[in-house]
């Protein structure tokens, strides 16, 4: 260790800016730069600026520069922006391969944007290593100034060396005629009314407010680390569930990611719409121009749990915990769960109903009804009459080498081939049935069926949701807002009085921020003192500069 | 209620009017021979300012009979939306304003209140219901506190555009002097829209196209300026009415696409109307107003605003945002185009702050930052809204 001992005697460690004990320059790289770079972190001692040899001390001083910091900034927000060019694949429809669909839809650009892999540029290793820089960045940069800046600020002195306190910006030297320590007392006094905290040192006087406001970017750090945390913890097994569950009213289902513990019953789905009638009249003009707005969504469920000591699969032992509405707005919760309104469809046909009728005569035989998810193999209409059901196309898409198809299991197309047995026909006549499509596939027949009526229901879509990242998430968040505002709302404010022996007396004043402020604290200070307030050099240069002599002072950036 | 909402209308009417006169008064206390430092007490800025709390009592009046009315927190569509950042833009310059005093804030910010206010009544104005998606008390509350968060922020713009009006040496032709003419070039524009959108609403100009969309199925589509472009495969179902034979594919919404280009083209007319005038550059025009502002305390103002306005915004936008995500959307954060504007804008100002705290970018560079900051703001506001399809597409 190379210590730096100053003029005064204090022994410094290395890498030290300024004395820490009277304040004097010890490099004369740091009596050259300016003044607030020096002052930000009070001229401590960093890591980061000291020991610059290992791999260790390069990569710690990589990511402790603020200036990789901002850089890594603006490429994620470019990077983000860039993400929003066209539709992320999560946006698209789900059936459309994306290969196809950014070439089909955006041409050229849109298949460069795919094979860029900007599609789904969020969950790209890239941006995850982006934001894994950042939070990189913001531990160590935070570490590399938070601990020496709390020293500094632990022990810092009263008395300061004459060239600190007049390289600061508010700074100014009086020759006083009435006894300092009078001077001194009364500023003291005033300041303390606005809540600064006096130190007195032989004669010599520190007033210091709102020092705590210098955590405030350490604490938000710590806030988004802890967000980011919870961010990744949503990888681990069980922390999260994301899962969707269509049910059909009046059914009851397991509930996807509960491990069959819990079961759902759909006792009804609403939707509803804005009518220019019912609803508030101030809506008409909206309703006219721009017809049937959604008013509500909802699923009126009943949660129910299967028994402890069940097999998993045995449906005959639930229990009913609770009757709950699901509205979009009000997920229904229980046990770490959400059930949220998402999705529905409409009129999904349950049953449909036949009348079995003689072509000629006109005259009904009877009727049946199938239920669509649970047909039966035959219907009898009475002891003479009676309909085979010798297969069902659930989701019926049209003929392939004579045979029909289905497309999926879901009645969305029902249609049916039967065989109508009758006293008159005891071999059994044969009817193919669908929607809008009448068939009679071996030769005409004598009796037909007609639809007469249909039975139809809605269909939930719920998603299922457990978070167990939430609460740090929210931690984190809080965290970071009590940061942000302390760093932000206050300011840490000094004033160094200090009598010279040839009976001098210096001020001097510094702010982390908000200048104005300080002037104005200032100002009331000195009130009172017979002394004009400590002037601000900066405002006065800047002034010059305004009326255009002064040319841009050369911005020396240190903190890299 | 339906009374309600014509007072609501009017309300807000009267306030653009103070608004404009409050300006005019503004305008005076800056010339004022007596107050050469531009802040402190001075008549003129005294009745400026009074002017402008009772505008923002009015304006204030319209949203709370609005929201009587509507039954709830008119913020729901744009215009209600962007109506309420004007609104939250005068806040903040009367918060700013009694602590500086710096009378030349208001010469600039409160003509980007009208402009804000006004562009907003280009969106049609009717009360409208809640989808479901919306129904939630955090609708007031997120929405409340974003458009409050970024009027903050936008006050630093303000300050920043002041500053840069009297530093930007304009003789000499530059980047600086470049983008700075740009920048008022493009508040001009924004002019442009609002003169021939509302000269088409005058008249009462409506045209109607069927087109085939990009899924391929026909629809139906407003314009409400000569078409210029016409949509994908339209036909004029107006008669009598223009449109251009300069066809659009698919995917792009010609309707906003000729707005657009109304405004651009109505825009650089005033512009270069504004030019042969007066012989100057915009900047020019403008910088008599500046000539004795203290640089110094605009570069002050410019940070306090971005000082109080980012907490405020993160806590709106993304915090609240998260938390009403989380309830309506199942998830707390979804990647949506208006979550990801959010989340870069909020990645600006924190660079911004960085390179201000540990960078010293003071003055100058601080005040060009606020511009950019601004810039984002407005894309997000506007842009993401009408271009950008996503789940905040609610106009």
């Amino acid at each position: 260790m190379n210590e730096i001992t100053c003029k005064c005697g204090h022994v410094n460690p290395e890498g030290t800016e300024l004395c820490l004990s009277c304040g004097r320059a010890l490099t004369a790289d740091a009596e050259t730069k300016k003044t607030s770079d020096v002052m930000r972190y009070e001229g401590m001692a960093r890591r980061s600026q000291t020991y610059k040899m290992s791999v260790i001390d390069k990569v710690w001083n990589f990511f402790s520069s603020v200036k990789v910091g901002v850089w890594l900034i603006f490429i994620t927000l470019a990077a983000s922006a860039i993400g929003t060019i066209f539709p992320q694949v999560i946006f698209i429809p789900p059936l459309e391969p994306p290969e196809v669909y950014y070439e089909d839809r955006y041409g050229f650009a849109g298949k460069i944007y795919y094979v860029l892999g900007f599609h789904d540029l969020y969950n790209s290793w890239w941006y995850l290593l982006l934001i894994a820089a950042i939070g990189t960045s913001i531990i160590i940069a935070s570490l590399d100034r938070v601990v020496p800046l709390y020293k500094a600020l632990k022990n810092q002195r009263v008395n300061r060396h004459v060239s600190f306190m007049k390289r600061q910006r508010v700074f100014t030297e009086y020759t006083v005629q009435q006894p300092a320590e009078k001077v001194i007392a009364s500023i003291g006094d005033n300041l303390k009314k606005r809540r600064y905290r006096i130190r007195e040192e032989d004669g010599h006087l520190l007033a210091e407010k709102g020092r705590f406001a210098r955590w405030g970017p350490y604490v938000n750090h710590t806030g988004l680390i802890i967000f980011l945390i919870g961010g990744m913890l949503r990888f681990v097994p069980g922390m999260y569930v994301d899962e969707v569950l269509w049910i059909r009213e009046g059914d009851t289902m397991p509930i996807p990611g509960t491990k069959q513990e819990y079961f759902l019953k759909n006792d009804g789905f609403t939707a509803e719409q804005y009518t220019a009638e019912e609803d508030s009249e101030v809506f008409g003009e909206t309703i006219n121009r721009v017809g049937a707005i959604a008013k509500n969504f909802q699923t009126d469920a009943t949660l129910l749990k299967r028994e402890e000591g069940t097999a998993i699969g045995d449906e005959s032992k639930l229990t009913e915990v609770e009757s709950h509405p699901i509205q979009v707005n009000q997920p229904f919760k229980f046990d770490n769960f959400a059930l949220y309104q998402v999705d529905y469809r409409q009129d999904e046909i349950r049953s449909m109903s036949f009348d079995m009728v003689n072509k000629e005569t006109e005259e009904a035989l009877g009727s049946f009804e199938v239920d669509l998810f649970q047909p039966e193999d035959e219907y009898k209409l009475d002891d003479e009459h009676r309909v085979e059901l010798m297969n069902f196309y659930p989701d019926f898409s049209g003929f392939e080498d004579g045979e029909p198809q289905t497309a999926s299991p879901v009645p969305n197309n029902p249609a049916f081939l039967f065989k109508l047995y009758s006293p008159e026909k005891p071999d059994g006549e044969v009817a193919f049935i669908a929607i809008q499509e009448s068939l009679e596939p071996l030769g005409e027949n004598e009796f037909a069926l007609k639809f007469s009526g249909i039975e139809t229901r809605d269909v939930s879509g719920l998603t299922v949701r457990k978070d167990l990242t939430l609460w740090i998430l929210g931690l984190g968040g809080a965290i970071f807002m009590i940061g942000v505002i302390q760093g932000a709302y206050w300011n840490h404010r000094r004033l160094w009085l200090k009598r010279t022996e040839d009976g001098k007396l210096l001020a001097a004043g510094h702010t982390n921020k908000n200048w104005f402020g300080l002037r104005k604290d200032l100002e009331y200070a000195f009130n009172g003192t017979g002394l004009a307030q400590p002037k601000d050099h900066m405002e006065e240069n800047l002034n010059k500069k305004a009326s255009g002599d002064v040319k841009e002072e050369k911005n020396n950036d240190t903190t890299s | 209620m339906t009374q309600l909402a014509s007072i609501s209308s009017t309300l807000l009417y009267v306030a653009f009017v103070l608004y404009l006169i409050a300006t005019l008064f503004f305008g005076g206390s800056i010339k004022s021979k007596k107050h050469t430092n531009q802040t402190g007490k001075n008549r003129w800025a005294t009745i400026a300012i009074t002017i402008t709390i009772i505008g923002f009592i009015s304006q204030l009046g319209y949203f709370i009979t609005r929201w009587i009315a509507a039954g709830h927190a008119p913020v729901s569509n744009l215009f209600e939306f962007i109506t309420f950042f004007g609104m939250m833009l005068v806040a903040g310059f009367i918060i700013i304003y009694f602590i500086y005093r710096a009378h030349v804030l208001g010469v600039f910010a409160l003509p980007i209140a009208l402009l804000v206010i006004a562009y907003s009544s280009m969106f049609p104005r009717d009360i409208s219901p809640l989808i479901p998606a919306l129904q939630s008390d955090w609708l007031a509350i997120h929405v409340s506190t974003v458009a409050a968060g970024e009027a903050i922020l936008a006050i630093s713009f303000v300050a920043g555009l002041i500053y840069l009006l009297k530093d930007v040496d304009l003789t000499k032709k530059g980047k600086q002097t470049f983008w700075l003419e740009a920048v008022l070039f493009f508040i001009v524009i924004v002019a442009g829209f609002i003169v021939s959108t509302t000269a088409a609403q005058i008249a009462g100009y409506q045209s109607e196209f069927t087109y085939v969309n990009a899924e391929g199925q026909e629809q139906v589509e407003q314009f409400g300026l000569p078409a210029l472009v016409v949509p994908h495969q339209g036909e004029l179902m107006t008669e009598g009415n223009f449109a251009s034979s300069i066809e659009m594919p698919a995917i792009v919404n010609a309707a906003r696409l000729n707005t657009v280009i109304w405004s651009l083209i109505s825009g650089t007319l005033i512009y270069l109307l504004i030019r042969l005038i007066t012989r100057k550059s915009v900047s020019a025009l403008l910088q008599p107003l500046v000539r004795r502002v203290n640089l110094n305390l605009m570069d002050e103002v410019g940070y306090r605003s971005v000082m109080i306005g980012f907490p405020v915004f993160t806590l709106g936008g993304l915090v609240f945002a998260m938390i009403w995500a989380q309830i309506a959307w199942t998830r707390f954060w979804g990647w949506d185009p208006k979550e990801v504007w959010a989340l870069i804008t909020w990645l600006f100002y924190a660079a911004f702050l960085h390179l201000r705290l540990s960078r010293g970018w003071e003055g100058n560079r601080s005040a060009w930052l606020a511009v950019i900051g601004f810039a984002i703001i407005m894309f997000n506001l506007v842009a993401v809204n009408l271009i950008i399809a996503g789940l905040h597409s609610y106009a």
